[in-house]
């Protein structure tokens, strides 16, 4: 019955659908990571920044609902891939990658500098804070497409 | 302290103590109704077909929650506490709104009355004012606008004053954090149903206003309240709303997911070959 509908409604549509669910999972999972490690864990980034600019909070306000959006849905097209035996693993990790790393860097160049949210940590060498963490943002998303490009159907898990 | 403002303020604590006693039975009395009423439908719904006992379970745990909010110790506190405040907002508008909407009231009504009061309920719920507010968008604006328009005018500090606007805030907060529920969840039946991604996007939109105005209560409390309370009690709302959204969200996907399911029957062509 698989391999049936399978034929029918074209792969195409699922080979975007892993990229999808893997891009959500992963901005989701960076946004969660940021909460747990950063502010409650760690207490370098602070809830509320006096020098925060109002488009700061907004956007803030958003990517923070929206990643609560992302992680659940992201892990039920995972569910939903599994269900039709659609999954592609590679291409999956790779939207993990791609979509944590997007994030990364909006918030690290965007909320952090530009909007001034708050910094990574409150001590005098920020910089060196901040070119750690985009840099890996950049390294997660040259990865990530990597990987999501060179997955191909045939990876599919049975 | 002068010894006159000392008495002045100790009248102004006597005036709040008379006031939440006089308020908080009022806003007792429709919860109570609203508990009769859902245990008795139960019960007498279960000469046909039983009602599952885990509606009714969520029922009572809602309207727990609601009087938690409107008397005893926290409700007390919140007047002149911004942090119990908003464990009384948490409460009264998301926690038991959640509860009540998942024991799917009007399907319990609407299946327990005569056919002829339910036909009535049924065409009174697609009257046209209760169909513009069960719009998820309508709803939206009065849950999170009507909480912008608590905090950021001086309606705060009229509703810690006056017992009629004391009630009415409560009122509101809880049937706009009701409808707006029941309108993402559709549980119950409604006359339109909307489209998941529609409703997706309200709850989104719900979810960032309601963050948005957590943080920016932290820097800006309302009048009369404390900054160490302001900060305290929005990082509370924020935390709390999210973990309420959280499993509005969960039951939402769920819902997609449910619907999305892969299905043989469906598909008379399958037999391409």
């Amino acid at each position: 019955m698989n391999d049936q509908s399978r034929n029918i409604r074209g792969s195409s549509n699922f080979s975007a659908r892993n990229l999808w669910s893997g891009f959500l999972f992963g901005v989701g999972f960076v946004a969660f990571f940021d909460e747990a490690v950063f502010h409650q864990l760690l207490h370098w980034h602070h809830f509320y920044d006096q020098s925060t600019t109002s488009a700061g909070l907004v956007s803030d306000g958003f990517f923070h609902a929206f990643s609560w959006f992302a992680t659940v849905g992201g892990l039920f097209l995972f569910a939903d891939l599994r269900r039709r035996q659609e999954l592609v693993r590679k291409k999956w990790l790779g939207g993990i990658l791609l979509g944590a790393g997007v994030f990364q860097l909006y918030d690290g160049v965007i909320q952090h500098k530009v909007m001034r949210l708050h910094q990574i940590r409150y001590v005098e060498n920020v910089w060196l804070y901040d070119l750690v963490w985009n840099i890996s943002a950049v390294l997660m998303i040259i990865v990530g497409a990597v990987l999501a490009t060179r997955a191909k159907k045939g990876d599919r898990d049975a | 302290m002068l010894p006159v403002q000392k008495r002045v303020i100790e009248m102004h604590n006597e005036h709040h103590m008379q006031m939440t006693l006089s308020a908080s039975p009022w806003l007792a009395v429709p919860f109570i109704i609203v508990l009769s009423l859902y245990v008795w439908a139960a019960f007498r719904s279960r000469r046909r077909k039983a009602w599952p006992a885990s509606r009714t379970a969520l029922w009572i745990a809602g309207v727990l929650c609601s009087l938690a909010a409107v008397m005893g110790p926290v409700a007390q506190k919140a007047h002149t506490d911004f942090v119990a405040h908003m464990t009384v907002h948490l409460l009264l508008g998301m926690l038991a709104p959640l509860f009540l909407a998942l024991a799917a009231p009007m399907t319990l009504f609407l299946r327990t009355l005569p056919v002829q009061q339910a036909r009535l309920l049924s065409r009174l719920l697609q009257s046209r004012p209760l169909l513009f507010i069960t719009n998820p968008a309508a709803a939206l604006v009065l849950n999170i606008g009507g909480l912008w328009l608590l905090y950021t005018t001086s309606l705060y500090t009229l509703m810690q004053e006056n017992v009629l606007a004391h009630v009415f805030v409560h009122l509101h907060v809880f049937l706009a954090g009701y409808v707006f529920t029941a309108s993402i969840l559709c549980i119950d039946p409604a006359p339109f149903r909307r489209r998941f991604r529609f409703r997706a996007a309200v709850l989104l939109l719900a979810l960032a206003g309601h963050s948005i105005l957590s943080k920016f209560l932290y820097a800006h409390p309302p009048a009369g309240v404390s900054s160490i309370q302001a900060e305290a009690g929005s990082m509370l709302m924020y935390y709390g709303g999210d973990a309420v959204d959280l499993v509005l969200v969960i039951f939402l996907c769920s819902q997609w997911f449910h619907a999305a399911r892969p299905r043989k029957a469906a598909r008379p062509t399958t037999t391409l070959s």
